[in-house]
């Protein structure tokens, strides 16, 4: 090369000098575990299917969503959502509508007619599931996703269990409840209804199955000694509200008193006030004592239904009960003060909670049994090898979204269990904890409230109370996710990185680091909104 | 896909660098895979270096504005001495360095150059340090205001003479150590003085345009060069490019600093056409200055045993005015 005057040297570019030999510490990307995903009691990956609804893919959300979970439609109706107590946008604003989104892909689904892939290999194994409740269903998707031969026992006459005999239509219209049944017989498991287990052992025989996982809830409502008259009409709420799905409906009167505090007694007095009585709950202890979700108690309160906290029945008639006053004690205890009260009643129901028919279990050797309830191990196994039990039967919090988590958790360790090997569980993530995250790069953006049905409806007929949201707000909803501890692809390491030792990918491909020339300055850190990076000594 | 189209909410919107749900047009030069890293990897800056990020956010911009004909002339400076050892270079641009006060004389000379061969469609910019600019190249830019030549002038403000061991330049802020105002005696570090904002002065010659940004307001700045590349004769373009050597912040505030600089009203973010104010970038979560004070160990003595509240106060006392002025508190600024 001619040189000009006084130049002896080419010219060369910077890329000749390696900067990344500055560094002591070195930038990686990492997934950390969002605390919503953490908190879900079904396992679900929110964050995943919240990030393809924000582009507007609602199918690719839906099918990522139901790699977990077989039911967002239900969900999003009845699930009590604990991910959004967990959601780091609650610490910004407020939560990211979680389970309203699921409900509308759910929804989308059944509105477009999605189905699940047809099973295309089979294992050659049989498994029996009785139950076909949350727990059970949720076992026979993944057991029969995993290509296991799988037939569901019920008793009764129709699918979902509690879902359909317990929680009320205005919270779970039944064609919600029935698509996403539907949809699991479709992949080819097999349901035989009316048909009660009595020993399961005999019925594993009888269809030579391999394993077996037992889902049967509690159906048993507890009794309370209540010193009654004859004519006094005493039921309990679950035989009301199963009820409630036949031909006959329960005759309660028209002053209807609910003893209890829970879920149930909440649900029974709203079918009760929808029938045309004037339901009055009775309960022992304070409203924040109560079991029952405060937002349950609140829509009840708004329908019209009356409570009588701090009240015990003493006494009940055949057209009145006698109840009396309770006060709290140091611990918080109710006790009694002597102060008594009549009410009118035509009938009385009894909402204490519920037992487990453990009939079908008798002759089972090393089945072990503890208050109650079904014990199992870690795996979901009951002290009987090759049976499982999950839902309601076993020790854990009681609801449609554990009891599916349960069904997902046993149908693992179920075919883990066939092919006779052991689990090994991959670590989980660190936690995407708020204070990972740089929150100025969110805009601002307030939660999108669901419609509710008016108050009219809401005393006269079994309409669903709580709407759903169109397609604006749900991308609207999706998009105020924060995609904590999951990259989500803004660029921001790209470009805030000062000597361009980040190289972008390309859409879906996220990034790498280009430690040829990373000098470890730490501002990708800094500056990913999600805690996606961090740093990490340098070995040497 | 249209129902897009009626949410106009984007998660981030635009204060990320990209924005996967937004339509390529509307995203980021920074974000593309193909931008033209003005400024290559390899350089010597210090890790976190405001000024080389700012260098690139800029020039790239300005590339990507004139379809990729460039020429920028250069001041003495961190900026030259980092990015060009002899014989390398990590400018992947047309480049011209000079002297540490000609810069705005130089790139005068070039686009007179470019106008004499008919080339209309190559543009010029020249760039300097705050020392650069607003104490030795100062005449010279003076000049290329009121002739209103056709360039765009960048400056880089670190708020000293970095490249040589950070002394106090007139841009240097009140109170803040540098080699020359060193935090001793009874008024600690840089005296307050007159203060010398060279973006107001610039506006003062009336030229087409005149910006201030900042490296943490990626969206704004880049938006800048470009209204400012949409105008011939004089531009000027402002930023504030924490320096982690000559501030003493960690090297991976930078980004941080410079957002707090801005909203706490301390370095107004604006943009004036002919001498007149256009609009102002709005305060989204306003905070007190000691907020951008204390992670700088130039201002370390403010935070000592006696917590320096007169000289706080006073600081405050700027951002406050800021605010007023440029009417950075209200919804919709200026
Ligand atoms: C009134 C009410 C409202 C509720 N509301 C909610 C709510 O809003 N959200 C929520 O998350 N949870 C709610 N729950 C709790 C929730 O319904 C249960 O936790 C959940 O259904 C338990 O699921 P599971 O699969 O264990 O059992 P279940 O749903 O009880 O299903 C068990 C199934 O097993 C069958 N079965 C029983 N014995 C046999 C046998 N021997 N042979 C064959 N089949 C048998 C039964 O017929 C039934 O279909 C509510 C419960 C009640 C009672
Ligand atoms: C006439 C002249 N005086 C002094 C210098 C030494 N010098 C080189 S760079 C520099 C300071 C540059 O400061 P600034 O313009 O703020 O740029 P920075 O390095 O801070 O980016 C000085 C004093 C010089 N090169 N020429
Ligand atoms: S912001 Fe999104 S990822 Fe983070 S906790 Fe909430 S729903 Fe989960
Ligand atoms: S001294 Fe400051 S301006 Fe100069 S290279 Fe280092 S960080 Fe950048
Ligand atoms: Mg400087």
């Amino acid at each position: 090369m001619d040189k000009p005057f006084a130049i002896t040297l080419n010219p060369g570019s910077s890329l000749a000098n390696h900067t990344g030999s500055w560094r002591t510490m070195r930038p990686i990307y990492l997934d950390r575990l969002p605390p919503c995903n953490n908190q879900c009691p079904a396992g679900e990956d929110i964050q995943g299917w919240l990030f393809h609804a924000e582009s507007g893919n609602y199918e690719k959300a839906w099918r990522h969503l139901t790699r977990e979970n077989p039911f967002p439609a239900i969900m999003g109706r009845v699930c009590y959502h604990t991910c959004e107590s967990a959601c780091n946008r609650g610490k910004l604003d407020e939560a990211v509508g979680i389970n309203s989104v699921e409900r509308f892909l759910g929804d989308e689904a059944i509105k477009r007619g999605w189905k699940f892939a047809p099973q295309e290999t089979e294992s050659g194994k049989k498994v029996l599931i009785v139950g076909a409740g949350p727990s059970g269903m949720s076992a026979a998707y993944h057991l029969r996703r995993m290509g296991h031969a799988v037939t569901v026992m019920d008793a009764g006459p129709y699918l979902g269990g509690m879902m359909r005999f317990g929680i009320p239509k205005y919270r779970l219209p039944r064609e919600v409840l029935d698509a996403e049944m539907q949809r699991i017989i479709d992949i080819g498991v097999t349901v035989q209804l009316n048909s009660k287990v009595d020993s399961v052992l005999d019925s594993m025989q009888a269809g030579g199955f391999d394993a077996a996982f037992l889902a049967v809830g509690a159906h048993i409502g507890k009794r309370a000694a209540i010193p009654s008259g004859d004519a006094a009409k005493i039921v309990d709420a679950i035989s009301v509200l199963r009820s409630m799905e036949g031909e006959d409906k329960p005759m309660l009167g028209r002053r209807v008193v609910v003893y209890g505090g829970g879920n149930t007694a909440i649900d029974v007095a709203r079918t009760a006030k929808r029938m045309g009585a004037e339901p009055i709950i009775v309960y022992r202890r304070t409203r924040d004592k109560a079991p029952a979700h405060d937002f349950e108690i609140e829509e009840a309160l708004q329908e019209g239904v009356m409570v009588k906290w701090l009240s015990t029945i003493k006494q009940a008639g055949d057209s009145s009960i006698t109840i009396e006053k309770m006060a709290l004690d140091d611990d918080g205890f109710p006790q009694p003060t002597g102060e008594f009260e009549t009410l009118e009643a035509d009938s009385v129901v009894l909402a204490l909670g519920q037992d487990v028919d453990l009939g079908l279990l008798n002759d089972v050797p090393g089945l072990g049994v503890k208050d109650g309830v079904v014990e199992v191990g870690l795996n979901m196994m009951t002290g009987h090898p090759g049976i499982f039990a999950g839902g309601d039967m076993v020790p854990d919090r009681r609801n449609v979204t554990v009891a599916i988590g349960h069904g997902k958790k046993a149908a693992k360790n179920i075919d883990v269990w066939l092919r006779g090997e052991s689990v090994h569980p991959e670590p989980k993530h660190d936690l995407a904890l708020f204070e990972r995250l740089n929150t100025w790069y969110y805009s601002d953006a307030p939660k999108t409230v669901r419609p509710t049905l008016d108050i009219i409806r809401r005393q006269s007929t079994f309409e669903e109370v709580q709407g759903g949201l169109n397609e604006t707000n749900a991308l609207f909803e999706a998009r105020r996710c924060l995609s904590c501890g999951n990259c989500f692809e803004c660029d921001n390491c790209y470009g805030v990185c000062p000597d361009n030792a980040v190289i972008k990918l390309g859409p879906g491909k996220r990034f790498k680091f280009n430690y040829d020339y990373c000098k470890g300055c730490g501002m990708c850190v800094s500056e990913c909104p999600c805690g996606a990076i961090k740093m990490v000594p340098e070995e040497n | 896909m249209s129902e897009l189209q009626t949410v106009s909410f984007y998660q981030t919107g635009t204060f990320t660098v990209g924005n996967r749900l937004l339509k390529q047009e509307e995203r980021s030069v920074q974000a593309n895979m193909q931008r033209t890293n003005s400024l290559n990897s390899g350089h010597r800056a210090c890790q976190g270096c405001g000024e080389a990020l700012g260098a690139r956010y800029a020039i790239d911009a300005a590339m990507n504005a004139s379809n990729r004909q460039l020429i920028a002339a250069n001041a003495t400076g961190c900026l030259e001495v980092f990015s060009t050892p002899y014989p390398e270079t990590s400018w992947q641009i047309p480049w011209i360095h000079s002297l540490f006060g000609n810069a705005a004389a130089v790139a005068t000379g070039l686009a007179a150059a470019m106008k004499v061969k008919g080339k209309s469609d190559v543009r010029v910019v020249a760039q300097g340090g705050d020392g650069g600019t607003t104490d030795i190249g100062f005449g010279c830019l003076s000049g290329m205001f009121e002739r209103n030549d056709d360039v765009l002038y960048i400056c880089y403000d670190n708020e000293a003479y970095m490249n040589t061991g950070v002394q106090r330049s007139s841009a240097t802020p009140g109170a803040a150590r540098t080699a020359t105002t060193m935090p001793v005696g009874e008024r600690p570090g840089n005296s307050f003085g007159q203060g010398k904002f060279l973006p107001a002065i610039a506006m003062a010659h009336e030229i087409p345009y005149v910006a201030t940004a900042t490296v943490a307001d990626l969206r704004d700045l880049e938006a800048k060069v470009v209204r400012a590349m949409s105008f011939r004769g004089a531009r000027y373009i402002h930023i504030l490019v924490p320096c982690p050597l000559g501030w003493g912040s960690a090297s991976n505030d930078t980004i941080r600093l410079a957002r707090l600089a801005k909203e706490t009203g301390l370095f107004p973010v604006f943009e004036a056409e002919y001498g007149e104010i256009k609009s102002a970038l709005a305060i989204r979560r306003p905070l007190p200055v000691e907020d951008y004070l204390r992670p700088q160990k130039r201002f370390a003595h403010l935070f000592g045993k006696n917590l320096a509240v007169d000289t706080i106060a006073r600081i405050q006392a700027k951002a406050d005015k800021n605010i007023r002025k440029y009417g950075l508190l209200a919804k919709e600024a200026v």
